[in-house]
């Protein structure tokens, strides 16, 4: 049974609802409608299921209707229509004490400008879902206190939220919303206001918590990366309306209609595409095993001007040129440590294209993907262009 | 003629006569008990003021100005010899009354004006007609309420806190009201999606966010409320107003300098004061 079940969930704001609704049924688009009723059309008959323990991304513009559309399933908004069931209870209909304890028990928010409040500690951010619901002191301060341990901040409950960084305070907002222990986080663009390197570690983090924690997420973004970094499945707004909803791979392989293929084209395609997705399988030599002969016997048999050399725990200690080999050799040398070259371009698993392409563009060698000094895979200039060029990687036979 | 319709005159005046006259007897259960207690109160709070050894008094004041400025000594000294001036020109009791005047008027205020904002706060409609009544009640000149007072509280201290609170409790319920609508909608959102009750939003969000702003408010108040003071000493009250009243009757201008210099006087330190309070609460 899915947690949350939408069924032609509306909202129109404005006045006169009844004709807006009617103009809606006979095919009218969201702005003839504004223009001859003065209504906005926030979110237009949305459906959809989202099983436990899923990340489900609602993504579109800015004024797609998704903060209206995530406000709707916790009734901050009224819906104009429609259903929202979380555990088979009809949200929509149900009366204000029922609702407050859904809100305490089963759905927790977190807000893009964080919302935490200015007067409180972390902690009695933290607390906040807590007190609210009466519990004590002692218990509260213990699962509040879990809760932030469990986003890294947990020597930082006595600060106040202005003391912390962005990236911080909506760890902090993350904590007050986890240490209610809900069944279904929503998240409305939560990692929009950081900048673009902390939002990605958040991302990670939240991936990481997620694995921990299996809740049910409801998450919204304006950004097709993070949508795709983050999503098990997204769904796309436009106008109110959910244009398509697949996995990611879906979304991008097969857009349902052209604003989601102009959505998907917009998003720079060097962006999404990573270095796993291009890498291809290395071929080296080990330091501690391997000498000069080793080394260009694999360098003639690959025809290659160069071979990556690492130890025997697969940490890599650079590269060795095929001329300074074959050098070596006739001098009869037997350690590569005497030629080695150390200024190999490196990078990880998730560094994006456009990186890439930047440092092979200038390097005699091809690229270095590593992970925690281990090499998983090489990159060569051909696999980064034509990647750029189709839009697809060419994972290879990668270990 | 078009200098005028020629209609009978509105019999507003006889009216609000009237309605005056009515309230006066409707309420006298209430009206009669204020009368004969509250004077007694009042009297006993700023005799319990007077009895204090102003030169203790003082270095209490002083020792609290200090200590809440975080240690500075710009306040402490001016509250000291400010207060000296006042006690050398003999108009310490005349302060006692007046401060015994100004606290209770503005105690009143807030306990009333704070649950209007409140009020107003939570209801477009409540504000739609309340809004204009303050305006009203700011803009009347503070004398007219007098005439009301004395026909319900009769002559001294109960009127003027009575006028004094009509004049002055306005910008306690507008900063109330402005305080709690400013808080931002993502933090009354957060409440709500957390599934807090009206009141405990109120509580846990909306005042403590709004609470500059009600203090704002308040310190306004308590400063109107000290401007009404001369106008209450016309029906009797005690304290430094009808210093300057006899001065301006006998046209003298020195004691009614001084008298006014006193009132400036109280009125920098209650100023500072509450701003101190705002500040460290
Ligand atoms: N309270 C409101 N009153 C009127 N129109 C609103 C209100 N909230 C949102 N809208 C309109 O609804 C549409 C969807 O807004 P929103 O849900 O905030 O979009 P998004 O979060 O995708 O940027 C927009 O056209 C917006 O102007
Ligand atoms: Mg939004």
């Amino acid at each position: 049974m899915p947690v949350i079940k939408v069924e032609n969930l509306s909202k129109i704001f404005g006045k006169k609802v009844k004709e807006a609704q009617s103009l809606l049924d006979q095919g009218y688009l969201k702005e003839d409608i504004l223009e001859k009723t003065g209504c906005t059309v926030g979110v237009n008959r949305a459906s959809f299921e989202v099983e436990e323990g899923e990340v489900f991304v609602i993504m579109g513009l800015s004024g797609s209707g998704k903060s209206t559309l995530v406000r709707l399933l916790n009734r901050l908004i009224e819906p104009t229509e429609g259903n929202v069931e979380i555990d088979g209870e009809n949200l929509a209909t149900m009366d204000k004490n029922s609702l407050r304890s859904v809100r305490r028990e089963k759905m927790s928010m977190v807000f893009q400008k964080f919302a935490l409040f200015p007067f409180r500690s972390v902690l009695e951010n933290a607390e906040f879902g807590l007190e609210i619901q009466g519990i004590n002191k002692e218990e509260r301060s213990e699962k509040a206190s879990e809760a932030l341990d469990l986003v890294g901040l947990g020597s930082f409950s006595e600060q106040l939220p202005s003391q912390l960084s962005g990236g911080m305070q909506q760890r902090v907002g993350l904590a007050r919303a986890l240490a209610n222990d809900p069944e279904v986080l929503l998240m409305d663009e939560a990692f929009s206001a950081l900048d673009p390197l902390i939002r990605k570690d958040m991302q990670d983090e939240l991936l990481d918590l997620q694995e921990k924690m299996q809740k049910t997420i409801i998450f919204i973004t304006h950004d097709l990366d993070e949508a795709l970094r983050i999503g098990d499945r997204i769904a796309l707004m436009k106008d109110g309306s959910i244009v398509q909803i697949g996995s990611p791979e879906e979304i991008l392989i097969n857009p349902a209609n052209d604003y989601v293929e102009k959505f998907v084209e917009d998003v720079d395609r060097s962006k999404v595409l990573t270095a796993e997705k291009i890498m291809k399988r290395p071929e080296t030599v080990d330091i501690d095993k391997h000498g000069p002969r080793v080394a260009l016997e694999r360098i003639r048999e690959q025809g290659l001007s160069s071979i990556f050399v690492t130890d025997r725990s697969r940490n890599l200690q650079g590269y060795v040129n095929a001329d300074d080999v074959s050098a070596a050799r006739k001098e009869g040398k037997s350690d590569l440590r005497d030629i080695l070259q150390t200024d190999v371009p490196k990078v990880e698993k998730d560094t994006s294209i456009q990186e890439i392409f930047d440092l092979i563009h200038d390097s005699p060698v091809p690229v270095a993907v590593v992970e925690e000094g281990k090499l998983r895979g090489i990159i060569v200039r051909g696999a980064v262009i034509a990647a750029l060029a189709n839009g697809n990687g060419v994972t290879e036979d990668v270990e | 003629m078009l200098n005028s319709l020629d209609l009978p005159k509105v019999p507003m005046s006889e009216g609000v006569e009237k309605a005056v006259d009515w309230i006066k007897e409707t309420f006298a259960w209430i009206f009669e008990p204020i009368k004969e207690n509250v004077p007694d109160f009042l009297d006993w709070f700023a005799s319990l003021l007077t009895s204090v050894p102003p030169l203790i008094m003082i270095l209490v004041i002083a020792v609290l100005a200090f200590f809440l400025t975080g240690k500075k000594i710009g306040l402490t000294v001016f509250t000291v010899i400010g207060l000296l001036f006042i006690q050398n020109q003999g108009l310490w009791e005349p302060l006692c009354y007046t401060f015994t005047l100004v606290l209770f008027a503005s105690l009143i205020s807030v306990i009333v004006g704070v649950p209007v904002g409140i009020l107003m706060s939570k209801s477009n409609w409540a504000q739609n007609i309340i809004t204009p009544i303050l305006d009203f009640m700011q803009t009347m000149p503070a004398f007219v309420y007098l005439i009301p007072a004395v026909a319900f509280f009769s002559i001294g201290m109960v009127p003027g806190i009575f006028a004094s609170f009509i004049f002055a409790t306005p910008p306690v319920v507008r900063f109330t009201n402005l305080g709690i609508r400013q808080v931002s909608t993502e933090l009354v959102e957060a409440a709500d999606a957390f599934g807090t009750t009206g009141i405990q939003k109120l509580l846990k969000v909306e005042l403590p966010m709004a609470k500059a702003t009600i203090m704002a408010g308040i310190n306004q108040t308590v400063m109107l409320s000290l401007s009404m003071v001369v106008i209450a000493s016309m029906i009797g009250a005690k304290g430094l107003g009808r210093d300057v009243l006899s001065a301006l009757q006998n046209a003298d201008v020195g004691p009614g300098f001084v008298a006014g210099t006193a009132i400036v006087v109280l009125a920098i330190l209650i100023d500072r004061f509450t701003q101190l309070v705002n500040k460290n609460a």
